[in-house]
Order: C-alpha cells, then sequence, then structure tokens
C-alpha cells in the first residue's frame, strides 16, 4: 500500500486528494479553518479572506489553494488570528450588523465566526451606512443593511437557481448587492422562498418573513457549542447533504 | 396644577440643579430657581435624553419589533417586549392566542415585575426608609443598607434574582431574552424549569409578606410624613381585568378622578388614542400625557402602582388581596393619594406577583405545545400592558410589505411627567421654600421623585452619586456673585 499524499496542517498531517484545496482537505479531516465566503457546494470564491492560512512562509486563501505535498500549514496561531480579527471587524463596522435584535442572532455565521477568532469588539469607526430593507417579495425578505458580499447568493441563484436573481454592484468601497431587475426590487423577480439562494446566506441578509425568532435561546445553532463543533449554516439547515455546483 | 411651573421674572433668579438625579432609572435632574429670601419660584423635572426608538425602528420588519424595542430599557425590558408583542398579535390577526403562550407571557410578565419592584424598593429607595434625609451621601445608597440591614439587602438581591430566573426560563434571557413570536411564544415551560422555580417560591412569598410589615412599620413610625409628602390629588389611569380585578398583562382602560368617580371603565384600549392625547413642553424632552376630556391642564392623571391598587376592585391573590384591603382602609372609602404610598403598593404588587408566579407554575398549560395563533394581517396593531412603572402603550403601523410605518409609544414614566412635576412642587413649597437649600433638604426632591420608579430613559438606572452646584445671582445685574459646588463624595466646597 503506497503512502497516501498529505501535507502538515498546524502539526498534524492532512491526506488529500489531487484537486482538493486546503480547505477541502482539512474539512475532511475534520479540521476547522474560519470561513465565511466558502461553501463547500460552491466553486470557490477566495473573496472574504477569513480562510487564510500561512503555507510554507506565505499567507494565501486556503479555499482557492491547491494542496500539495510537502506544504506546511499554519492556520491556529495568533498571527493569523489577528488578521482574521481584523477583517471580521471591517465587516462588522462596513454594514449594520446590529446582533442584538437581529433574529439571526445565535444561528448567524458571522457572528460564530467572531466569537471563534476572538473579536470582542468592532475595534474600528462604524461606517453606519443608509440601506434599505427590501421586503417587496411576499415570502423573503433582504436586509442590505448584513450583506458581507459573500456572494453566495449569487452564485446560488446563478448556477443552482438558474435564475440570476443576484449580482454585485460598483467596486471596491462601493461594490453592493443588488437585484438584477430594472426596479432592484426582489418582487419583481420569480425568486421563491424554495430556491437555493433563500437558504445560503451566512448572515442575516436573506429572511424568511413573518417568523423571527422562532428559536428560543439556547436552542439556536451555536448557543451550545462552537462553529468549529457546529459547522456552517447552510450545511446545517441542509442536514449536511448538497453536491457541489461548479 | 401647580404655579410653580414656569417663573413670572425668571432672570434674577438662583439657579439650582439637581443634576443628575440619582437612585432613579434613566438621566433626568430637577431645577430649582430661587430668590434672594430662598423662596422657590420655579420647579420643573427635566428628561435630559433623547432616545429616538419611535423613529428608528421605522422600516423595520414588525416581527422584529418585540426584540428591538425592549432595549429601551435594562430593568424592564420585558414590558416593552410584551406591549410590542401584543401589538404584534394584531398586526398578524392573533387576536385570541393559545392558553400556553399567554401563560408563558404572564409568567415572563410577572418574574419581570417582580424583580423590578425588588430593584426599586430594595436597590434604589430602601435607603429613603431606612435612613434620615441628612444621612451622609456616601452611606445612604444600597451600600449603607447592605452594611446596616444585611438581612433586607440579602432579600432585596435574592428576589431581583428569583424574578430574574424566571424571565430566563421563559425568554432566555435574564435581559432581553426572546420570547415572544408573532401570535404567540416560541417555549412552553419543561417540568424542570418548573420544578426549578417552584424550588424558592415560597421563600419569595414569605419574604414580600415580610417586606410588608417592614412597610407598614414605617408608615407608623411618621403617618404624618407618609401621608402628606409629596401627595398631590389627581386621577388614575390603569388596565383592569373585566371583572375589576388587578390585572398587569391585560384588560380594559379605567380611569378614576381624584374623588374616585369613573372617568371611564372597560375601555378598549385599541381605542386608546380617542381619550389619551400628549402635549409638549419646551423645556422637556418628555412629553406630558392628558385624559382628552378633561383637557391639558386637569387632565393629567398617575399610573403605576398607587394608580392600578386605587382603580382595582380586588387582586385575585389572597395575601395580596387581604393586603390591599388593608392598605385602601386607610383612605377611610377616598382614594389614597400619598405618593409616598406608591412604595406600598408596590410591595402589594410585589407579593401578588410571587402569588401569580405560583398559580401559573401549577397550571399544566403551562406544559401545553400549541405556542402560536395567527389570523388575516392588518395594517395597524396596538399593544397595551401595566409595566412595573405603569400603564404602557405601544402602538404601530405597517406598510404592505410588513416594514413599520409609524409608531407611538407612550411609556409608564410619561405617563406620570405633570404627576411628577406636581409632586416636586409640593415638595418644594412645603419643605424648602423660605429655607436655606442644604443638601438635605434637596435630597428630598429625589425622595419625591424616586417614589414614581420613574424609568427616565427606559434604559439602566443610574446609581450614582449627585453633585450639585448652587450660583447665587445678583438680583439687579443678573451677574453670578456665588458658586457653591457639593462633590460627589458630599463635601460643599465655594467655587468662586
Amino acid at each position: 500500500m503506497s503512502e497516501e499524499q498529505h501535507f502538515i496542517l498546524d502539526g498534524r498531517r492532512i491526506p488529500f486528494e489531487d484537486g482538493q484545496t486546503i480547505m477541502e482537505a482539512a474539512r475532511a479531516a475534520g479540521v476547522y479553518i474560519p470561513h465565511l465566503c466558502f461553501n463547500p457546494e460552491f466553486a470557490p470564491h477566495g473573496s472574504c479572506r477569513v480562510c487564510l492560512v500561512k503555507v510554507n512562509g506565505r499567507v494565501q486563501a486556503s479555499c482557492t489553494l491547491p494542496a500539495a505535498a510537502g506544504q506546511t500549514v499554519l492556520s491556529d496561531i495568533e498571527e493569523l488570528r489577528e488578521i482574521r480579527r481584523g477583517i471580521l471587524q471591517m465587516l462588522f463596522v462596513e454594514g449594520n450588523h446590529v446582533c442584538p435584535a437581529c433574529e439571526k442572532s445565535g444561528a448567524c455565521q458571522l457572528q460564530a465566526v467572531a466569537y471563534y477568532v476572538g473579536m470582542l469588539a468592532p475595534h474600528y469607526t462604524h461606517f453606519y451606512p443608509r440601506r434599505p430593507v427590501d421586503a417587496s417579495h411576499p415570502d423573503v425578505l433582504i436586509d442590505f443593511n448584513r450583506c458581507i458580499l459573500c456572494e453566495l447568493c449569487v452564485r446560488a441563484s446563478r448556477d443552482v437557481d438558474g435564475k440570476n436573481v443576484f449580482a454585485v454592484q460598483g467596486r471596491g468601497i462601493s461594490a453592493h448587492l443588488v437585484i438584477n431587475t430594472p426596479a432592484g426590487k426582489l418582487g419583481a423577480t420569480d425568486f421563491s422562498v424554495e430556491d437555493k439562494a433563500a437558504q445560503v446566506c451566512p448572515t442575516g441578509a436573506i429572511l424568511i418573513k413573518h417568523q423571527g425568532y422562532g428559536i428560543p435561546i439556547g436552542q439556536r445553532l451555536y448557543d451550545r457549542k462552537p462553529i468549529n463543533v457546529v459547522g456552517d449554516v447552510a450545511q446545517a439547515s441542509e442536514s449536511q447533504g448538497g453536491r457541489r455546483h461548479d | 396644577m401647580s404655579t410653580l411651573e414656569t417663573a413670572a421674572q425668571p432672570e434674577y433668579l438662583c439657579r439650582i440643579a439637581i443634576d443628575p438625579l440619582s437612585r432613579v432609572e434613566g438621566h433626568g435632574k430637577v431645577t430649582l430657581l430661587v430668590d434672594k429670601d430662598h423662596h422657590i419660584r420655579q420647579a420643573r423635572l427635566h428628561i435630559v435624553e433623547f432616545r429616538g426608538f419611535e423613529k428608528f425602528i421605522q422600516g423595520r420588519p414588525y416581527w422584529e419589533v418585540p426584540v428591538l424595542v425592549q432595549r429601551l430599557c435594562g430593568i424592564c425590558p420585558v414590558s416593552h417586549h410584551l406591549a410590542a408583542a401584543k401589538a404584534v398579535d394584531q398586526l398578524v390577526g392573533a387576536r385570541d392566542i393559545p392558553p400556553t403562550a399567554e401563560k408563558m407571557r404572564r409568567l415572563m410578565h410577572y418574574g419581570q415585575t417582580l424583580q423590578s419592584h425588588a430593584v426599586h424598593f430594595f436597590h434604589l429607595a430602601s435607603p429613603d426608609f431606612l435612613f434620615d434625609f441628612d444621612d451622609p451621601t456616601a452611606h445612604r445608597n444600597i451600600g449603607g443598607v447592605m452594611a446596616d440591614f444585611p438581612d433586607i439587602a440579602r432579600q432585596g438581591v435574592r428576589l431581583r434574582k428569583y424574578g430574574q430566573e424566571v424571565i430566563r426560563m421563559t425568554a432566555g434571557k435574564r435581559i432581553h431574552g426572546t420570547g415572544t413570536v408573532p401570535g404567540g411564544v416560541n417555549k412552553a415551560l419543561t417540568l424542570q424549569e418548573r420544578n426549578y422555580l417552584l424550588t424558592d417560591l415560597d421563600l419569595m412569598i414569605q419574604w414580600g409578606c415580610n417586606i410588608l410589615k417592614l412597610m407598614k412599620k414605617a408608615y407608623e413610625a411618621n403617618p404624618g410624613y407618609f401621608t402628606y409628602f409629596a401627595t398631590i390629588r389627581s386621577s388614575y389611569l390603569s388596565l383592569a381585568r373585566a371583572d375589576g380585578a388587578l390585572d398587569l398583562y391585560h384588560g380594559g382602560l379605567r380611569a378614576r378622578n381624584e374623588q374616585g368617580g369613573i372617568i371611564f371603565d372597560h375601555l378598549d384600549y385599541q381605542r386608546y388614542y380617542q381619550v389619551i392625547h400628549e402635549q409638549v413642553k419646551p423645556w422637556s424632552y418628555m412629553k406630558f400625557p392628558f385624559i382628552n376630556s378633561l383637557g391639558p391642564d386637569k387632565g393629567w392623571y398617575r399610573v403605576g402602582p398607587l394608580a392600578r391598587i386605587n382603580n382595582c376592585d380586588f387582586i385575585a391573590t389572597p395575601l395580596a388581596e387581604e393586603e390591599r384591603r388593608e392598605f385602601m382602609a386607610l383612605g377611610g372609602g377616598e382614594l389614597i393619594h400619598a405618593t409616598l404610598a406608591y412604595h406600598w403598593a408596590r410591595m402589594i404588587e410585589l407579593l401578588h406577583s410571587a402569588e401569580a408566579i405560583k398559580e401559573l407554575l401549577l397550571d399544566p398549560d403551562i406544559f401545553g405545545d400549541e405556542l402560536m395563533a395567527c389570523g388575516e394581517m392588518v395594517r395597524e396593531g396596538i399593544g397595551v400592558i401595566e409595566a412595573p412603572r405603569g400603564t404602557l402603550f405601544h402602538h404601530y403601523r405597517i406598510n404592505e410589505d410588513g416594514l413599520i410605518e409609524k409608531a407611538n409609544l407612550i411609556v409608564s414614566t410619561t405617563n406620570n411627567n405633570q404627576a411628577m412635576n406636581e409632586s416636586i412642587r409640593q415638595v418644594a413649597e412645603r419643605y424648602l421654600s423660605g429655607k436655606e437649600l442644604i443638601e438635605p433638604l434637596l435630597n428630598q426632591i429625589e425622595v419625591a421623585v424616586r417614589a414614581y420608579d420613574p424609568c427616565l430613559s427606559c434604559a439602566t438606572h443610574a446609581l450614582g452619586q449627585m453633585p450639585l452646584y448652587v450660583e447665587l445671582a445678583d438680583e439687579e445685574s443678573g451677574a453670578i456673585v456665588g458658586c457653591l459646588v457639593r462633590d460627589a463624595d458630599g463635601t460643599v466646597r465655594d467655587h468662586l
């Protein structure tokens, strides 16, 4: 039996198959690397930068970097935790993430990852952008205040639902999520609550209407165990099923 | 109404500010304008915070509101949570919610009333009963109570803790939980939770009885002071159950005039805006509500424990009913108008809350699995509840997408705005005017305000010192000729 190919992650031997990224191999081995825009059902995006790891001395996104034999990867080190905290803090101040009143609190991947990386306060000055809520759809509400531009809804709607309901408009600091209709309203699309795009948001930006706070405190996804044990919001809500949509 | 609201010639009067008021919830101040002979010409209670909740919830989804608006307050968030939830029930057409849902909400509410009343009496107000007016400020607080009356302080802490535990079991957290959902609640009680809450409950009821004995002892020691200090005759407003019983969660609006006559009764609170209007005055951020039929000058009223005990025909739990009868007997058939009687009435409600919690915990409905109701959506919802500090109105209008278009909140303390001003003016006229103002005298102003248990910001309380600045102005020129500063530690120094 030939020796399986592997790399070293935080001192641990991680086997991988050809074509797997460091993130995918780590997940398969049960090792958690914090992430937001990564979802195993979709092609990696590499945009949130939360999954940065140090590979042979260079900082790279683990969700896009192919695993290779001989790599020495560091993830759970203070240097990277500090970078991740900084990224999370910027995400929190760039939008309006009011956890105390958000119905996603306790089951929010953004909040859970922030806890995981040890973010205790936003640190940076809040932008307090003025962003409207789009409640024009009968079943689903879009709260743009909570969008972190992970583009999972964009990818899901385009690649799975075949509807292309969402897009990101603008560049850099002006980038923002839009609805692909002339009026820019979700109610004018054929978006459905059953769509994949309605299930993948890692924050409280896409919500099912008229529910709110239905799960008691103490029973929410991340109330008892942290995200590295529980897993992502999307996978938990779909019972770990799913396929990859390239 | 007192004539001390606005001085005729304020220019040459000395201004004394009690800022901030201590041992009350939130931030407020009292200003006094005094002439050179120490006669008080103007006395006002100002609310110096601006919160803006009614504005910034506009555009938010209606189902978020009960959790959002409870952030108004850290002492009684459950009141805002439940008042908003009742309004949201209207929005989703849930006119009747399942028994389990209503009883879970009631349990949450009685837990909150218990803890809030305990906080006010033991942590904030008990120094007013246990120590003299001229007791050193550094000692006249819960720390002093703990040092001199450790058993009383301990009971206060544990009563509050018990109430907080009831909230935790029903809302998920001791402060700012998420118990309600549109048309119901998100959980029933488990047997384990019920048994946990029953463990200490009889002791809490016993302590509720004990504190009423303490209250009666304080009254008997000085009935004249208790009866007349800060006392004003007023109308009273509260909810009352259909059979006239005290009900803190639901009922019709009942208002009595100062003679005890009914102004309106069993009024559906969905029509509150027909009977209650609000007046704005330029010197306070807090509005002045009044009973519309009586007008702004004569229509002001009082709410809260005293109003509820005066207004109800009976209390449905036996120990509290016995105490209510004894309390009302003091009036000899008349309503009780003594402002300090608020404390007594509050403790009767604390006992009632503990008894009501026991009844609910022993009710099998509390374990039910039907948690929600729904119906036809409507665009306007009104929820009213008896918060610890008085009648609380939440009124929301939504657009066709379910987003809040307009909100009106009349919080309990707002209802007492004019009454608190009247009480400090009574104290100013009767006890302070013509005397050189020293700190123990000014403390009497605070004692008057504190009796109402005001939640000035509907935020966490300001348990702190009371720095004081006294400026002496020249009567002719208006120039400041002297200034005394009293520091937080109680020392007085010349500032010029």
